[in-house]
């Protein structure tokens, strides 16, 4: 971790990224979708919810790109307000993880002693249990939905984020230039906001990238399951477990969500990946 | 770092499993059967296997005629046919059964079947701390006498027309005081199979009864394999790993075995009133008006071809079109949203009415819920889906009665009762119905007793009680060579005697 990460200027990302196959198939995939959820906002080719049992499991044509599904719902209409589910239940499940792990994590690096032992094994705790298994105890708990599945996915994001902003902020006390500022008579609040924090952000945003798409797939096993979004309304995950009874009959209701599923996390990932080489720069150096 | 790199490749792959997971049960292989076994799906697994000790539907779709007899039984038909009482007689004041057992009868542990073992099962049942789940089937039963060994004598306290219907149930088949205690896992009765053994999870495999007092049963052997998911059990019928399924789980698979040679579908009535119950004291469903806009709000055909692809019965009450004293009130409630929106705002609701719909996990519920949903908006009613599991329905709807509004179908037989009941999860709480109801269990002269179903059908139908939607199919589908098997179910059973290949 290079000790004087500069912010860098767009232009300059730009010209470094160019070059990079996965930074830009990846960023392709993302804007795609979050065109396709925002353009949802205002239009989708059928009122998304309105069932039409006459026209029911329609194969793909041209006045249904995607076909129907089981109802005679637009399988495209559906799937693009399913990205938008998608994009809004992970935006807040990692705003969650992330606004609380941060402060947590530097939190735990500035304060070390009995803070950081508590917030560690707080950390722990939660990471003993697999994400997604902690995810599903947490809305068989609090009940099935869409607001609290965004809380389930969120909590486990937290002590990913913690860990991440401790480690690398540790590291970061022991430099000069933190050294210097705690000479000068800097607090410990003043130093984590002044050069902690930004000399992590970097780090940081690519971790969101790979919890982003982590929390994509969270959000469709919990609808799969019945446990995240309720009907009426589309997620990707109810789509494929309702597809479930039909693979015979209708292929297709399995096949387009679990490619838009499989699409978006791959693409994510990239841009993660991408991301990193573009931001680390020791790994820059070693090319 | 590493950590960074490797989790793309995992998280790609667990969106591809979600994907492309759902088609691993078509890799089950395909199995050969013999002429003179079969294989019958099943989409539950009982509990246990004592009829006498649970209301699971899966325990007599097991043992029911195949383990265990009744002093009658019902046939495909829903017809009283004798069974260990080979006749009866009836005092003229209806006050007194006298039954003649059939004689030579041997429960499968080699003991003699005779009348004490009759009074034992029947006062069992009856007892204080019974734990059989339809003790309400021998209310009316005042004492069981026994003459002599062959002799069974049933002294009522009030005549009760239902009496010999309600013998033929599972919940009244005749078990052995030496056996009873262990009749959950490993049961013994008299009837045409032994007990094999139970794979749990999986299998219950049961044997034919070479010392069976009557016609022999033409299966060896016989297995029920449990498949709960819908996608398996396609697969397992098309794989030939299953010859039959009595009442299979997925209406959408019908026209797919209906277009294969190898496969009969045999789309059959079942006594399941399918209804979108309502908590009649529930703030706004109090009000007769509010549920009369409900039943008007749904389309009834439209949840029958959308969730149950067609398959099913419209009904305007609780009863089964099939039964003789049905009366079709399909016509009180025709779909009509502008009437449902007037009776909306005639009650005080004009600006639309927000309730809960919780839904259990069957199919007919879960997609017709969605159906059902979709139409009460066009009124004005907003709903609020959850999905529960069938402990969750049992804990919070049923017990706890916490909804607005569930989906579930009713598969006892003759069960308009429940709506007579001090504690049920619809709160329907009716003087006149009771009255109602009182009168009939009362009455054994099968003309009366028409009239009064006639009576409490209408009026479940006119106190709008539950929104009636539509009478279960039963679907069918074996292969084709398979014979015997019931087109119907009029009681929860798979009677496997006649059952054979061609």
């Amino acid at each position: 971790m290079s000790s004087e990460t500069r912010v860098a200027s767009l232009r300059e990302f730009w010209q470094r990224g160019r070059g990079q196959a996965n930074l830009m198939i990846g960023l392709l995939v993302t804007l795609l979708l979050v065109a396709l959820a925002a353009v949802s906002l205002f239009w989708t080719p059928y009122p998304v919810n309105a069932i039409d049992i006459p026209a029911k499991l329609q194969p793909p044509s041209a006045a249904h790109w995607l076909g129907t599904d089981q109802f005679g719902r637009d399988v495209l209409s559906r799937i693009m307000a399913g990205a938008r589910n998608s994009i809004a239940v992970s935006l807040v499940a990692v705003g969650i993880g992330a606004g609380i792990g941060v402060p947590l994590g530097a939190l735990a690096a500035a304060r070390r002693g009995w803070v950081e032992e508590v917030v560690m094994r707080f950390n722990d705790f939660t990471f003993a249990f697999p994400a997604l298994l902690s995810a599903v105890m947490i809305t068989a708990l609090l009940g099935p939905g869409a607001v609290n599945s965004i809380i389930a996915i969120g909590i486990f994001n937290i002590p990913v984020f913690a860990r991440l902003t401790r480690g690398a902020a540790l590291s970061l006390w022991q430099r000069d230039f933190v050294l210097a500022a705690r000479v000068a008579g800097r607090g410990r609040t003043r130093i984590t906001l002044d050069h902690i924090l930004p000399n992590i952000a970097s780090l940081l945003i690519v971790q969101m990238t790979i919890q982003f798409a982590l929390a994509i797939l969270a959000e469709a096993g919990l609808s799969y399951l019945g446990l995240g979004t309720q009907p009426p309304d589309p997620s990707w995950g109810k789509m494929l477990n309702e597809a479930q009874t039909l693979m015979f009959l209708a292929p297709q209701l399995a096949i387009f969500p679990g490619l838009a599923i499989m699409v978006t996390v791959l693409g994510l990932n990239l841009l993660g990946d991408g991301l990193r080489d573009l931001l680390d720069p020791r790994l820059r150096r070693l090319r | 770092m590493k950590k960074l790199v490797a989790s793309p490749l995992a998280s790609v792959a667990l969106a591809a499993g979600l994907a492309f997971g759902l088609a691993a049960p078509a890799l089950i292989a395909p199995a050969l059967a013999a002429k003179d076994s079969l294989t019958l799906g099943m989409v539950l697994e009982p509990p246990h296997l004592d009829p006498t000790a649970g209301a699971a539907a899966a325990i007599d779709e097991v043992v029911y005629a195949n383990i265990f007899e009744g002093l009658t039984r019902i046939d495909s038909s829903g017809a009283v046919k004798p069974a260990l009482a080979e006749s009866w007689t009836v005092s003229d004041d209806g006050l007194t059964y006298t039954f003649t057992l059939q004689s030579g009868v041997t429960f499968h542990d080699g003991s003699s079947f005779d009348s004490a073992d009759v009074k034992f099962s029947l006062d069992r049942a009856m007892a204080e701390d019974s734990v059989n789940a339809q003790k309400a089937l021998f209310d009316s039963i005042a004492a069981v006498e026994t003459p002599d060994a062959g002799t069974v004598v049933i002294a009522l306290k009030q005549p009760a027309g239902n009496l010999l219907f309600n013998l033929g149930w599972g919940d009244a088949v005749m078990v052995a005081p030496e056996t009873a205690a262990e009749n959950k896992s490993n049961p013994v009765g008299t009837g045409p199979f032994t007990f094999g053994r139970w794979v749990k999870g999986d299998r219950v495999e049961l044997v034919r009864n070479e010392d069976y007092w009557g016609t022999p049963a033409r299966l060896a052997k016989a297995t029920i394999k449990i498949i709960p998911d819908p996608a398996a059990a396609t697969a397992a019928m098309l794989a030939g790993d299953v010859d039959a399924f009595a009442n299979f789980p997925a209406p959408e698979a019908m026209a797919q075995f209906e277009a294969d040679p190898r496969f009969k579908v045999v789309i059959g009535s079942t006594e399941g009133e399918t209804i979108l119950a309502i908590n009649n004291t529930r703030g706004p469903l109090s009000d007769v008006r509010v549920r009369r806009a409900l039943a008007h709000a749904v389309d009834r055909q439209a949840v029958i071809d959308g969730a149950m692809f067609g398959y099913g019965t419209p009904i305007g009450t609780h009863f089964a079109p099939h039964h003789p004293a049905y009366v079709d009130l399909t016509g009180s409630y025709t779909y009509d949203p502008e009437k449902a929106k007037a009776l909306l705002a005639e009650a005080g609701y004009e600006s639309g009415l927000k309730l809960s719909l919780k839904l259990p996990p069957p199919s007919y519920a879960r997609r017709g819920g969605e159906i059902i949903a979709a139409q009460l908006a066009e009124v004005g009613v907003e709903t609020e889906i959850s999905q529960v599991e069938w402990a969750g329905w049992l804990e919070q709807v049923f017990k706890g009665t916490d909804y607005d509004l569930t989906i579930v179908s009713h598969t006892e037989p003759m069960d308009i009762g429940i709506y007579a009941r001090d504690t049920y999860y619809f709160n329907y709480q009716d003087a006149d119905f009771k009255g109602l109801m009182a009168k009939l269990n009362a009455t054994v002269d099968e003309e009366a007793r028409y009239g009064l179903l006639a009576d409490a059908q209408k009026k479940l139908s006119a106190d709008s009680v539950n929104v009636f939607l539509f009478q279960l199919a039963k679907h069918g589908v074996w292969n084709k060579d398979v014979v015997g098997l019931w087109e119907n179910s009029p009681v929860q059973a798979n009677d496997l005697t006649a059952v054979h290949w061609n």
